[in-house]
């Protein structure tokens, strides 16, 4: 047992959970606070008989692991703010080839160069829009070492399930602070292996023809069927088309495979909840310290509970609006000027007693933070 | 260009299972589309990326890039060059028409000082790139020119640039007369295919020497230096050794 506890950065529980999910390929670029990722993988990896490059750029990153991808294997790449608005393009062609990839935005501080070794969630709308045209994403977060590891494996899992890229975030804080990590036994988390086609060699092969269940087998690129892949609106075969049904059906396939399964996708953690008056929401490592006040005030007798979203696009409202119903407050606790408040305050029936607690400065918001902002709500004063 | 390069293949005696054609955008870009190969047809100026990743994944594949000029070394150019120096074994195919085509006549980097187009309506002072220069300069192992006119050096040049271990580039000079010839007073298609038979000669010839001005074809660089896939392998085996 005792040989399967690390105490390691945030950025190697990820590369633990990569590996233990199976990934093949891993195109990077040095970026400041995630690219201990790729240093631990160019050293893991070749170990496996995995490929490790490291890329001239965030954009040819996010290229050539769809290219590897394509041709059957399991891939992620690392960056951070500046790295990720460079994936945006790719990564909208991800999405419209349906080709499945993890990319991990170890956040800090921004917009622009920012604050390279501070902290900061600024990235959530980013991920959700980034990339231009109508379409869906899935987005991950985690809060602490055991769950980077838990929401790794996750996120490979969901972009095999769902033919899609997945973004995990997580921050500079978890990124690079040292923690505890059990690791999981092999096979104590199902993983999910690629859907291949059951098409033989010499049959003609649909690579964006849909099943009935709407998931589409993928055949591995350069080997026994040859097809074409594009970004342009394409038909079953792959083939670029502009009639309009055709367009129409892509795009609707493209958001509603994603945005009909949010019960499917999505995970949360609670605590406290069951009668709770005020419910702090907060994901990442802002809901470190959220938990910190709520655990702290409930010892004291306060009806405080703490819903942690593990899972932050597709955005989960109708739980949000169920565990908040009957809520007199809540607190949206999160390092940026409120993006994931507003969903909160867009999901929730009564959206005037959705408040913000934040810190925008780089610096960790503490206990002391929110419990000033609870104050200032419940018109204590500071 | 694309019956050259189907000749080559066809002379190589590929099957069509081990052919991956990667393109980017433009009116180059669009060949991967017409083709029975696997094809991967991708983003602006990104296609040696995703390559890369396709050829490192599967390194028994043999890769084709065709682009544009604007495709693969103005927005692809940092891409190209990298590629280039990686010596990863991929055969990229510039074909140079001096303009962008698809968006109507805008000048490229190839397009060179003094020439018209829609974004240079007083005279392009832009200086143009040498794509054998530059290649040769980002590490590429194998380099070469030709044009559309000389269709049968095309394919051979395309079949050594398949045969090649390591990054190829074979530059071909094309016509666009809708834009590049019309804008420049080049004359129709016919007109341009005959200035690539008098304004270009084989590499060293009597011709050259006789007139500087003249475009030199043929193969440029030819040699063995280490290719990444298979150095990368040589990291795996060193690595597993390491690790048991």
């Amino acid at each position: 047992m005792k040989k399967n506890i690390k105490f390691v950065q945030g950025n190697e529980a990820c590369v633990e959970a990569a590996l233990y999910a199976g990934l093949d390929f891993f195109a990077g670029y040095p970026i400041t606070p995630s690219t201990e990722i790729a240093e631990h993988l160019a050293y893991r990896l070749p170990r496996v008989g995995g490929k490790f490059i490291q890329m001239e750029d965030e954009i040819a990153s996010m290229c050539a692991i769809i290219g590897a991808s394509l041709t059957g294997n399991k891939v992620m790449t690392a960056t951070s703010g500046p790295g990720f608005s460079l994936m945006q393009e790719a990564l909208g062609y991800a999405i419209m080839t349906e080709i499945p990839c993890v990319i991990v935005n170890v956040q800090r501080g921004g917009p622009s160069t920012g604050l390279p070794t501070h902290m900061s969630q600024g990235d959530v709308n980013q991920v959700r829009w980034g990339t231009h045209g109508d379409h869906a994403i899935i987005a991950l977060s985690a809060s602490n070492h055991q769950d980077v590891f838990a929401m790794t494996v996750d996120a490979f899992n969901l972009a095999e399930t769902y033919r899609t890229p997945v973004v995990l975030l997580f921050d500079e804080v978890i990124g690079h602070m040292r923690e505890r990590l059990f690791m999981p036994e092999k096979g104590e988390i199902p993983l999910v292996k690629r859907l291949r086609t059951s098409v033989k060699e010499g049959v003609d092969y649909h690579p964006y023809l849909p099943r009935e269940d709407g998931r589409l087998p993928m055949s591995d690129f350069g080997g026994v069927h040859r097809y074409n892949v594009t970004g342009l609106f394409h038909d079953m075969w792959g083939f670029p088309s502009d009639n309009q049904k055709v367009v129409h059906e892509l795009l609707r396939h493209l958001v509603d495979k994603i945005n009909n399964n949010v019960d499917q996708i999505t995970k949360f953690k609670e605590f406290y909840l069951e009668s709770a008056e005020t419910i702090l929401i907060s994901y990442g490592s802002s809901a470190r310290s959220s938990l910190h006040v709520v655990e702290n005030l409930r010892s004291r007798g306060e009806q405080i509970g703490l819903l942690e979203l593990q899972t932050l696009w597709p955005f989960p409202s109708h739980i949000i609006k169920e565990k908040c119903a009957k809520a007199k407050y809540v607190i949206v606790v999160e390092m940026n000027m409120g993006q994931i408040h507003q969903s909160v305050r867009g999901a929730v029936d009564r959206p005037e007693r959705v408040f913000l607690a934040n810190r925008i400065d780089g610096v960790f918001i503490t206990p002391m933070d929110i419990r000033n902002v609870m104050r200032l709500i419940q018109g204590k004063g500071v | 260009m694309l019956n050259s390069l189907l000749r080559a293949i066809e002379k190589l005696g590929l099957s069509k299972n081990e052919i991956v054609m990667v393109s980017g955008i433009g009116c180059s870009s669009r060949i991967s589309g017409y083709v029975d190969f696997h094809t991967l047809h991708t983003i602006h100026g990104r296609a040696l990326a995703f390559a890369t990743g396709v050829k490192l994944s599967r390194p028994e594949l043999n890769l084709i890039v065709p682009m544009g000029d604007g495709d693969a070394l103005a927005i692809g150019g940092n891409h190209f060059i990298h590629a280039a120096r990686r010596n990863i074994d991929i055969t990229a195919i510039v074909m140079n028409n001096r303009i962008y085509g698809m968006t109507g006549g805008q000048y490229s980097p190839l397009s060179g000082y003094g020439t018209l187009a829609t974004t240079a309506p007083y005279t392009n002072i832009d200086q143009d790139f040498d794509v054998v220069e530059l290649s040769i300069a980002s590490g590429a192992s194998f380099v070469a020119r030709t044009t559309t006119y000389h269709v049968q050096q095309m394919a051979d040049i395309i079949r050594k640039a398949i045969l090649h271990k390591g990054f190829s580039v074979v530059e071909i000079l094309s016509q666009c007369p809708t834009y590049f010839g019309r804008k420049n007073k080049a004359g129709n298609a016919v007109d341009m295919l005959e200035s690539y038979k008098t304004n270009t000669t084989s590499i060293g010839s009597k011709a050259k020497k006789e007139n500087p001005e003249l475009i030199e074809r043929g193969i440029f660089a030819q040699k063995e230096i280490p290719e990444y896939c298979n150095e990368y392998n040589k990291i795996i085996k060193k690595a597993m050794k390491g690790h048991s």
